[in-house]
């Protein structure tokens, strides 16, 4: 009972009875999910089952039918302009493609919710947005480059780095290693823990990586049949009777790596 | 109330955001130790910068960084600590970090680097005043010299014809010119009937009250007739059209380019030009002569009515008063004018198009310079033509 409750109080993220639809389609029905501080929560699931629509809709990006959503023990709708203002700080967001501004640099784009948060001076910003720039792997040359001169890989590091601009509590990660090499991959998944161990990051990731689910990944939940299916450690997954599950992480891909660890 | 919200929003973060100091010196050796507490957060971080300028002292000597008292601490607060602790051992001291247990700030100033490495610059020796003066002019010159060769590529790869397909040498699309037409022509009808029927009224009214003077009111006729079917009609069509499709033309294939949709064709072995611009080229050709002569009437009835209603010019005398004032010439030297327009506007809108780079401010960028710069040209060589014209006596 005691682990319970202590377990409560570090909850960052609690979703309950979560229902989104559009028009006639149910995306999500009465789904529940918790995450707590400084893990590395995994989500996964087949193409098309609402993991986008999940994130998005607790980014409130997208409305929902009904269900609460407490981020820091705070309900968003009850909150106040203040509190709200304060949540939005508290969360990064790493977008598929990274969502950079085209029209501003790296530097520039790490320092745009700098700019509107705090007051530094531009010197500051300057090196902070520097420090970022290294802390997540890139060459101090990307910081005056733009968007569209970038890799694919480094836009996913400089989306990260702006995405840690505000050193914010809880991270939102869109497959933040796809289309990325297997090498590349590795050290971001790499970059994430220790971004999560030395500044207590709590990370949620969707991810169809299986290197990163098996390597990274403190817990992992399945979405499936509009609500999580299953949530737990790899272990609990490779356990788990549903065919899907099953051949995810039972799959020809997932054998190789489940025989290397 | 914005700024008294964000006041809030920090007041809530952190109870008391402030990152205290405290130095004391070492007992037994020569050195300080300092006594860290509060919030090393980046709200706090111009504070605490200060601060630990103030006391970054003698740089020899040893220092021991007690980070107990610490309630928070995140990359810019250890970031000011990593480069103070920096500067102390560059001077030959030692520094050693103590920490509350459980906690990983000393964890996080030792995961931060060193310092910041400073990117790789190459610059060259400044520019002259004669350079930083006459470098814009020559681009200018080159970028005028590469547009007006990318529009004689686009009008070149046009005439030869659509597209490639395998054993023909060319193919129209009629589907995609007729939709292009529809888009750019029969959408356009309404508002260019709208501004041409002002146009004309105005231009009535403006003529009359003036020709009043020296009793020559039915004149008006002769004015707004030659006006409109020589000048106006078309050069206003050709603006209307500029600004509402010149613009579009650009914004697609400036996005297509963005998104590689361009690449895609031309590795498909299509060519970008005569897939996308040729059909658009047609359709403005076909479509802007047939929006001209809309214009014409609408116009020709605008002043009709405002002759009636305001001079008590009947519709009859109207009529026959414009029948002595234009002839055919008057006519066609108006409307021979308006393809090369539609010619004008498709060009400049696709070498603008073809020009957007990777960003969206570029794109923004690209559909202004189209508008401006087609219908710059387009008043220009309406103004060739009248010259012409006028050399010819036509």
């Amino acid at each position: 009972m005691d682990s319970t409750s202590a377990k409560q109080d570090n909850v960052v993220l609690s979703v309950k009875d979560l229902t989104v639809g559009f028009g006639s389609n149910i995306v999500l029905d009465k789904l529940n999910l918790d995450i707590y501080r400084g893990e590395i929560l995994g989500f996964v699931g087949a193409s098309g089952t609402g993991k986008s629509v999940l994130m998005r809709t607790v980014l409130r990006l997208l409305s929902r039918r009904s269900g609460t959503i407490r981020i820091f023990d705070t309900d968003f709708d009850k909150a106040t302009e203040a509190q709200r203002l304060a949540l939005d700080m508290k969360l990064g967001v790493l977008f598929q493609h990274g969502a950079l501004f085209s029209a501003l640099t790296v530097k520039e784009n790490i320092q745009v919710p700098m700019r509107e948060y705090l007051d530094l001076p531009q010197a500051m910003m300057d090196e902070l947005a520097r420090l970022k720039i290294e802390l997540v792997g890139l060459a101090p040359e990307a910081a005056d480059k733009f968007p569209s001169e970038l890799s694919g890989g480094m836009i996913k590091r400089a989306a990260l780095a702006r995405a840690l601009a505000l050193d914010p509590a809880l991270v939102f990660l869109d497959e933040p290693t796809s289309g990325l090499d297997p090498i590349g991959a590795a050290e971001f998944d790499e970059l994430i823990a220790k971004l999560r161990d030395t500044l207590g990051l709590t990370v949620y990731m969707v991810t169809h990586d299986l290197d990163s689910l098996f390597s990274v990944c403190d817990r992992i939940a399945v979405l499936g049949q509009k609500k999580v299916l299953v949530e737990g450690t790899i272990e609990d997954m490779l356990a788990f009777d549903d065919s899907w599950v099953q051949s995810y992480f039972r799959g020809k891909r997932a054998r190789s790596i489940v025989r290397k660890t | 109330m914005l700024s008294q919200a964000r006041e809030d929003a920090r007041d809530l973060t952190a109870a008391s955001p402030s990152a205290e100091i405290v130095t004391e010196s070492l007992s037994g050796k020569d050195g300080e130790i300092w006594r860290l507490s509060g919030h090393w957060v980046n709200m706090t971080a111009v504070a605490a910068a200060k601060r630990l300028a103030e006391i970054a002292g003698k740089t020899g000597s040893a220092l021991e960084i007690d980070l107990t008292g610490v309630a928070e601490m995140d990359t810019a607060g250890a970031w000011l600590l990593r480069r103070a602790i920096t500067e102390r051992q560059a001077g030959g001291g030692e520094v050693s970090v103590t920490d509350r247990q459980g906690a990983h700030y000393a964890d996080l100033i030792s995961a931060l680097p060193e310092k910041l490495a400073e990117p790789r610059e190459e610059k060259g020796p400044p520019a002259s005043r004669f350079e930083r003066i006459f470098t814009p002019i020559g681009r200018a010159m080159v970028d005028v010299w590469d547009d007006a060769v990318a529009a004689m590529f686009i009008l070149g790869s046009a005439v030869r014809g659509a597209q490639l397909k395998l054993g023909r040498q060319s193919g129209l699309s009629p589907a995609a010119i007729v939709h292009q037409i529809d888009r750019m022509g029969v959408r356009a009808v309404p508002i260019i009937l709208l501004m041409s029927f002002l146009i004309g009224a105005i231009i009535a009214q403006q003529g009359a009250f003036q020709l009043r003077y020296f009793g020559a009111e039915v004149f008006v006729v002769d004015l707004v007739g030659i006006l409109q079917l020589r000048e106006i009609g078309v050069l206003l069509t050709a603006i209307m059209i500029a600004g509402r499709s010149g613009s579009a033309i650009t914004a697609e294939i400036g996005s297509m380019k963005m998104r590689e949709e361009i690449d895609a064709l031309k590795v498909m072995g299509l060519s970008p030009i005569g897939v996308l611009v040729f059909p658009r080229l047609v359709a403005l050709t076909v479509a802007l002569p047939l929006l001209t002569i809309i214009a014409n009437f609408a116009a020709l009835f605008g002043a009709a009515f405002v002759a009636w209603s305001y001079s008590g010019i009947t519709f009859d005398t109207f009529l026959s008063r414009l029948r002595e004032a234009i002839d055919l010439s008057t006519i066609v030297s108006g409307m021979i004018k308006a393809p090369f327009m539609a010619l004008i506007i498709g060009i400049v809108a696709s070498v603008e198009g073809l020009k957007v780079g990777g960003s969206a401010e570029s794109l923004g960028r690209h559909v202004t310079a189209s508008v401006v710069k087609s219908i710059f040209v387009v008043i220009l060589v309406d103004g060739l033509f009248a010259m012409f014209y006028a050399a010819i006596d036509f």
